[in-house]
């Protein structure tokens, strides 16, 4: 008998999503998806707004990658006031934004890590519920703990130094950014902020290599769980400085296929139209982006940690580059399509953030006092960046009463959309072909292949609250045959 | 209605909460209390500085958040001139429920969404809505319909956040006395209309008296946004009525 299995609400990633998995009369898994249940709307009700409220409103997507979102406006509000498109503001301004973008990228990734991802990979995916979550993170390795906790404070407070608050700051404005750094925040950052030593850029440092260390020992003793869950080719994209390099802030967009070759050479962000385009499906409010030139079928890409170190030819800091090497040696210089490697690849860029922090943190530049930049004015702007889970497209245009008449949001978890649910039908197969119980390990299972993405789900339908997990067993005629909720 | 009023020098005796006090004659009950360090809120009534450009205090006794009880009786204190003997209760629970009340009041009717207004850290009313402990809607909101007159070069006009005090009306006028705002049409139709030829040409330093004399976000500068850092805004460290008396003026007229 052909059955549908629901888990609804997806648990441990930001927002709400729900799976349906399709099991035909022989318990073989023929479909899976993965439902983005929320409407959030903000491309919409921006509209009508001044253009310089955009950076403060649209952030409101999200409380965990918040930097992002307003940054992203930022860069397509300099473009508005002629501040050109990411290159054009004064050196304060622009280190400002990346030092604030940097502890934006730190603790996020921290927060996944330790927060959301670890309680799977320390316990085990068919570890008791009640042991596999954060409580069971500090009750049974409270250093680590401890550590995880201090890491997204010094993040955080690197936010706050910047943008103003923690979450939901001001500091980036339209053409430039609101303040400097004070000598006293740069020397609190560098040695320990209110005196104490454990929140210094060099521990940031010390902990990120730490970390890396551990999931890579992990990995040394479950190599065929890591390397073979959910994996599956793609292409990926992201943005690439100039030269190739790493580069999270901003750069040209760059895209490779399974095998490593170019297909989007290197496009200017302005022209993201000419290269990217999104398809809606009836049973989802999250779009589907592709690659235009390949079509939906074959166009659809990878972003992220993941994506950005298959996509990019260096770190431009001393110990992530290393850390790259040993990753990209790991495929022989060709694209890692292992999903459970995208926590390898976010604690390299981990490691890169904690670095780029401190030598930011070391340029006299932070306390400049030219803050603003403006030119000629325009009456559209796009600005991408590379957000934690991914690219992060933003475009507005503006009549000329500088209100805002579009807006366009492709966010970094929409571009994750196709392979999102390829990870889910992959770990679906693998733990439910055949099966004729579904169990809370299973179900588990198939969250885990979407939380190696980190999505955001919240962002990426334009919620919050408890996230009970729900399943629901339906015959061939859509009756319900069991039902087992947990959180609830 | 009083809008402006001039003193003499006769000295009058009031008490204000219990509070003896001296005042001029002439003097509103607002001005007494401000002269003599007594905080009463007010969201129309301003206290005339070079800060915010105003030569006279300007009482359009509109908002009643300054409300008091003079000999039993519920006054507006901005435009109830003093009187001998007078008893003024201002700082008690019932008008200071009535007071958050009309801040209440005040927020759902119009459409405050504070977290993206450049006025917010800055914004009278919702430091007001701090000092009463507005913490959940009592009324239903209204959800107005309001347009946004963005015909200005530099000035944006919201009226999501206006909250029709009529500082902007008496309090931006060109050198020869034109009123750049005025009030249009009755009861809940009321709003405020600019005069588009003046506003085209208003000054860069009209604009940000303008937006300096918005108790909320209605009136902002256009092109310019969210220039005040978080910890420099004006209610950042200061809660409102922390200050009542005008530091540059000791509460006499520039």
């Amino acid at each position: 008998m052909a059955q549908k299995i629901t888990i609804e609400p997806v648990t441990r990633v930001e927002g709400h999503g729900k799976v349906t998995i399709h099991l035909d009369d022989n318990h073989q898994v023929t479909e899976s998806r993965l439902h983005i249940v929320e409407f959030r709307g903000f491309e919409r009700f921006v509209c009508g707004r001044p253009f310089w409220e955009a950076p403060v409103l649209v952030q409101r997507l999200c409380g965990i990658c918040p930097v992002s979102h307003h940054l992203a406006a930022a860069k397509a509000m300099d473009m508005l006031v002629g501040a050109g498109d990411g290159n054009g503001l004064t050196p304060v301004a622009e280190k400002m934004r990346r030092l604030m973008h940097y502890g934006q990228i730190f603790q996020s990734h921290v927060l996944h890590f330790f927060h959301l991802a670890s309680p799977d990979l320390l316990f085990g995916m068919d570890a008791d519920p009640e042991r596999r979550n954060v409580i069971g993170v500090i009750l049974e390795h409270p250093e680590l703990a401890k550590q995880a906790v201090l890491m997204r404070k010094y993040g955080q407070e690197i936010i706050a130094a910047t943008a103003g608050k923690k979450i939901h700051g001001t500091g980036a404005v339209p053409g430039g950014i609101n303040k400097n750094l004070s000598l006293e925040d740069r020397d609190a950052f560098l040695n320990g902020i209110n005196g104490n030593p454990d929140l210094s850029a060099d521990k940031m440092i010390e902990w990120s290599e730490a970390a890396l260390a551990l999931l890579l020992d992990y990995h040394s003793s479950h190599t065929d769980f890591l390397d073979g869950f959910a994996t599956f080719p793609s292409n990926h994209l992201s943005l690439v400085r100039p030269d190739g390099a790493l580069d999270l802030y901003h750069g040209v967009i760059r895209a490779v296929d399974p095998e490593g070759k170019r297909i989007v050479n290197d496009v200017d962000s302005r022209d993201y139209l000419d290269v990217v385009e999104e398809e809606v499906r009836s049973w989802s409010y999250m779009k589907f982006p592709y690659i235009k030139e390949l079509g939906p079928k074959e166009g659809w890409y990878r972003v992220g940690p993941l994506a950005r170190l298959n996509v990019c030819d260096f770190i431009p800091s001393p110990k992530a580059q290393a850390a790259f090497e040993q990753f990209r040696a790991y495929t022989k210089g060709k694209p890692n399509h292992m999903s459970m490697h995208y926590h390898w690849a976010r604690l390299i860029e981990t490691l890169h953030a904690a670095e780029m922090m401190k030598e930011l943190l070391l340029d006299p530049d932070l306390q400049g006092t030219d803050l603003v930049t403006k030119g000629e004015r325009c009456g559209e702007g796009i600005g991408l960046l590379e957000a934690p889970r991914g690219t992060l497209f933003h475009h507005y245009r503006v009549n000329e009463q500088d209100l805002i008449t579009m807006c366009n949001l492709i966010v970094s978890t929409t571009n994750n959309n196709e392979p999102m649910n390829r990870a889910v039908n992959a770990a679906a197969v693998a733990q439910m072909t055949g099966k004729a119980e579904i169990t809370e390990p299973m179900m588990n299972a198939v969250e885990v292949a979407i939380r190696a993405y980190d999505p955001c789900l919240s962002c990426a339908t334009h919620a919050m609250g408890q996230m009970p997990l729900e399943v629901t067993l339906y015959d061939a005629a859509g009756a319900v045959l069991d039902q087992q909720r947990k959180g609830m | 209605m009083s809008e402006t009023i001039e003193t003499s020098s006769e000295t009058i005796t009031l008490t204000i909460d219990g509070q003896e006090i001296q005042a001029k004659a002439g003097q509103t009950i607002l001005q007494a209390a401000q002269k003599n360090g007594i905080y009463i809120p007010t969201l129309c009534a301003l206290h005339a500085s070079k800060e915010n450009g105003l030569k006279s205090d300007i009482a359009p006794g509109t908002c009643r958040i300054c409300t008091v009880r003079v000999n039993g009786r519920t006054m507006a204190a901005c435009t109830t001139p003093v009187a001998q003997d007078y008893i003024v209760e201002n700082d008690t629970e019932e008008l200071n429920d009535l007071r958050k009340t009309i801040v209440e009041l005040l927020f759902v009717e119009g459409n405050h969404f504070c977290p993206s207004c450049e006025k917010s850290g800055s914004c009278d009313l919702q430091a007001l809505a701090y000092r009463y402990q507005m913490l959940s809607p009592r009324f239903h909101y209204a959800f107005s319909s309001r347009e946004v007159n963005a015909e200005s070069p530099k000035l944006l006009f919201d009226r999501n956040r206006c909250i029709l005090c009529r500082r902007c009306v008496l309090a931006i006028t060109t050198e020869d006395g034109k009123q750049l705002f005025g009030f249009t049409k009755r009861g809940d139709k009321s709003g405020i209309i600019m005069d588009e030829e003046l506003v085209k040409n208003i000054s860069e330093e009209q604009a940000q008296q303008a937006m300096h004399i918005c108790p909320v976000g209605a009136i902002i500068r256009k092109e310019k946004g969210f220039d005040t850092p978080f910890g420099q805004r004006k209610y950042d460290h200061n809660p409102i009525g922390s200050e009542t008396v005008c530091t540059t003026c000791n509460g006499e007229k520039s």
